[in-house]
């Protein structure tokens, strides 16, 4: 009913802006402003790259963070690989030369 | 000495035309020989909002391409001494502007004489924008208390720390100040808007104003006279603390908690 909904308390919507502000500025500044960390996405690709010949995983298992605190920065892989399938042999997906 | 002041968001319709405009008109004032140019090629504005619209002969672009001079091209204004816009062209595409022909344009202007040169960034990041930051001493970064004004600001501040003349010949670094415009304290204190303390935390630069939200920027822009020349109206003295911060005085920071205002107040308010 709107007459109770008037005396229920609202979520502060202001706080909620900051709070996601707060996430994506810090991600893009640490994407663009560091300079050099723009290989990111690249790693990312290389690494699935990679990782897919052993398991069938897809890009969005697969993340990569540049963090910085203070005055270091972290780069943070996480990679989830799929828990039931048993893993593929690696059976040279690699074109093969021989 | 001459200044060259990027007036510059990413956002657009957060106020960077009426914030150039003011400010281009207080610096004015203040007997500081001014003038405004704008930036947004295809879309042009300023001229609007200043109030010479009729006047435009030449354009920004017609003196890049040396099709006029600029002394035939700058429009003198008509109430303030010392005030002049530079106007931008209508019809021509964007990539009449070049860093070889804005230079070229900022040396002259710094040779006749200008203290203060304004550059009305169009919004956007795209070469306008960068074109307009690129010569930049300062930049003013209009901001509104909301989520995309903030991010884009953030991105916007990126580019001046990259894509700018200072950046890229290691000089020392664009000065940026925060104006946080459309502000309104009562919204902030029921919590259903970014305060000016979560705005400058996020961006981490120097406040320079803060602009209430007001129905005398629009009634402004209606007049075609920028809000400062009617010292009566919140706006106008939110622009003219600018102005003077700008210029180095020190003044409080006003418009940022919700005034009481009575019954009378908010009858004829």
């Amino acid at each position: 009913m709107r007459f109770f909904e008037f005396f229920r308390k609202a979520p502060k919507s202001a706080s909620l802006a900051k709070d996601r502000l707060s996430i994506i500025v810090a991600r893009e500044r640490a994407g663009t402003r560091t300079g050099g960390a723009d290989y990111l996405p690249q790693l990312q690709q290389e690494l699935l790259a990679v990782i897919a010949r052993y398991e069938k995983i897809d890009l969005s298992n697969v993340t990569v963070n540049l963090d910085r605190h203070g005055g270091s920065e972290v780069l943070e892989l996480n990679i989830t690989l799929p828990e039931s399938q048993p893993a593929a042999p690696p059976s040279s997906p690699r074109p093969s030369f021989a | 000495m001459s200044k060259v002041v990027v007036v510059t968001s990413g956002k657009g319709g957060v106020g960077k035309t009426t914030t150039s405009a003011n400010l281009a008109t207080g610096l004015a004032q203040e007997g500081l020989k001014t003038v405004a140019i704008d930036f947004d090629v295809g879309l042009r504005n300023l001229d609007l909002v200043m109030g010479c619209e009729r006047r435009v002969v030449y354009d920004f672009v017609n003196v890049i391409r040396n099709e006029a001079k600029l002394q035939q091209t700058l429009i003198r204004d008509k109430r303030v001494e010392q005030l002049y816009v530079l106007p931008a062209s209508q019809t021509r595409d964007k990539d009449a502007l070049s860093a070889e022909g804005v230079g070229r344009v900022i040396e002259e202007l710094k040779e006749m004489g200008f203290e203060y040169i304004i550059c009305d960034s169009p919004a956007g990041i795209e070469k306008g924008a960068q074109m307009a930051m690129y010569f930049a001493d300062e930049a003013i970064v209009v901001t509104n208390p909301e989520v995309s004004s903030v991010r884009d600001s953030d991105r916007v501040l990126g580019l001046l720390a990259a894509k700018t003349s200072r950046a890229e010949l290691g000089g020392t670094p664009i000065r940026s100040h925060l104006l946080l415009t459309r502000y309104s304290p009562a919204m902030v204190k029921r919590g259903e808007m970014l305060s000016v303390a979560d705005v400058l935390e996020l961006l981490g630069i120097p406040l320079l104003g803060v602009i209430p939200e007001s129905k005398a920027v629009l009634q402004s822009s209606n007049k075609g006279a920028p809000a400062i020349l009617d010292e009566t109206t919140d706006v106008a003295q939110a622009y003219l603390d600018v102005v003077s911060r700008f210029l180095g005085q020190d003044r409080q920071h006003r418009f940022i908690e919700d005034e009481k205002r009575g019954f009378f107040g908010r009858l004829f308010g």
